[in-house]
């Protein structure tokens, strides 16, 4: 025996919560999270881009902070919480960013915007009200092929807007 | 775009991560935020066979002060960590700042310092930045502990020091009380820097100025490392900054670095940058160090 500890392994189980339900999965070391979230627990709201980071489509959440999924092993995952597009959608309607998203015309091919929505979310939480240049450089690192910013930014100041009316009600 | 098969291990002591690097025998690759490892591994341009993960290490945490002022910072200390630290921002303002111009915060969020240090690009604002305090790296190796000078741990293109079998394990940063500066030219922010310069002022005259220099002028994305721009800094010797002396100290940082060229600027371009950035981190520095 080395001083190694537990050998390393091709293959092995984790145990982490996927939007707050707990999973327990046999793994490939080389799964990337995108691919486990997306292939092994369908959840397909994960869109998968550039698959080097630069794109941001597959941004998720973990414990919290935003994390682009490609680039995390699902086996790194042991123990933490991750929060997909899907764990952000309430049951029955649309979040008010993402009805905000709707209302804005905030989309046009669709493919950008969870990781959108997830890097937004992050924003939002961090800062009350972020100015519009604050916005554009929290969205910096998402590409929108259709270059649909104009309204991505829109979108997210009148998600903005609306919370502070809320908050004065 | 997927990474070829590797074996993972989670060692839970930095002893047994680095018996695995010995076990791997020049095979193996230390996964810490894995921003810059794992696009490698994704276009095959690495194939690891075992990534040890070192996330989880408690010898690689923590943000401690020491007692001439300075820090001593964990190697996986996260540039999102870097940049709300309340001793960091206090103690070595500039790696908050430099942390701050690291990518997007779902990259800084999962990035870590000693990654960052351990991969080497010549764009990265951090080794810059340390490079400019003359900040000491903590390395263990099979054979026990080193410390390297920051300015010797950067052999050239994502070149290191380090031996296959070692792991960076933390950064001990001095104070810096001359003041500093901190400027980069990036098209979007969270892009790798065309060109960016760090500069680090020595104490004002009486008190010894830092490390018998007036101070340290490092450009990033100016060369196959960070790389020390000593005509600038020749002309900080005489210790005021002014307008003038700033010029001057630009006009010999262009002349100094050896900029690549490529899609995103010329190497003519990024000459220019790295005299006009340095004019303008001079007189951040300047004016930092009177107390403005």
């Amino acid at each position: 025996m080395t001083t190694s500890g537990v050998p390393p392994s091709e293959r092995l189980t984790v145990r982490l919560r996927v939007n707050g339900r707990p999973v327990e999965h046999a793994v490939q070391a080389r799964r990337s999270l995108a691919d486990f979230l997306r292939e092994d627990l369908g959840l397909t709201g994960t869109h998968v881009g550039c698959e080097h980071g630069v794109c941001g489509a597959c941004t998720v959440l973990v414990d919290g902070r935003s994390a682009r999924s490609c680039l995390l092993f699902a086996a790194q995952l042991d123990g933490r919480a991750v929060t997909t597009i899907e764990g952000l959608t309430p049951a029955e309607a649309l979040s008010p960013l993402q009805e905000s998203f709707r209302l804005c015309h905030a989309m046009q091919c669709g493919f950008c915007t969870p990781g959108m929505i997830v890097t937004a979310t992050e924003l939002l939480a961090d800062q009350p009200a972020p100015s519009t240049e604050a916005i554009r450089e929290a969205i910096a690192g998402n590409l929108c092929m259709c270059t649909g910013y104009v309204n991505i930014v829109r979108a997210i100041e009148r998600a903005v807007a609306a919370r502070s009316q809320d908050a004065r009600r | 775009m997927k990474p070829a098969p590797f074996r993972y291990a989670r060692p839970s002591t930095l002893a047994q991560a680095i018996a695995l690097l010995g076990e791997a025998r020049g095979e193996g690759k230390v996964l810490a935020g894995g921003q810059s490892l794992v696009p490698m591994m994704n276009m095959r341009l690495v194939r690891p066979a075992v990534l040890v993960d070192v996330t989880h290490l408690r010898e690689l945490t923590g943000i401690a002060p020491t007692g001439d002022g300075g820090l001593r910072i964990g190697a996986m200390t996260r540039h999102a960590a870097l940049m709300a630290s309340p001793l960091v921002r206090e103690r070595t303002p500039l790696l908050a700042e430099a942390a701050r111009h690291v990518g997007h915060a779902a990259i800084r969020n999962q990035g870590t310092l000693g990654g960052s240090l351990a991969h080497a690009d010549p764009a990265a604002e951090l080794p810059a930045a340390l490079v400019a305090l003359d900040a000491r790296v903590e390395v263990t190796g099979p054979g026990g502990e080193r410390l390297v000078r920051a300015e010797e741990l950067f052999r050239g293109l994502m070149a290191t020091a380090l031996a296959p079998e070692e792991i960076l394990t933390a950064v001990d940063v001095p104070a810096a009380p001359g003041g500093w500066g901190f400027v980069e030219m990036a098209r979007r922010p969270g892009d790798f820097a065309l060109a960016g310069i760090v500069v680090v002022l020595g104490r004002p005259l009486p008190s010894p100025p830092l490390g018998g220099e007036g101070g340290r002028v490092v450009g990033f994305g100016v060369g196959d490392r960070p790389l020390r721009l000593r005509g600038a800094e020749r002309e900080l010797a005489g210790g005021g900054i002014d307008a003038e002396a700033a010029a001057r100290a630009g006009a010999a940082a262009a002349r100094d670095c050896d900029p690549p060229s490529d899609v995103h600027a010329s190497a003519e371009y990024r000459r220019h940058l790295a005299g006009v950035l340095t004019e303008r981190a001079l007189l951040q520095a300047g004016v930092r160090r009177a107390g403005g």
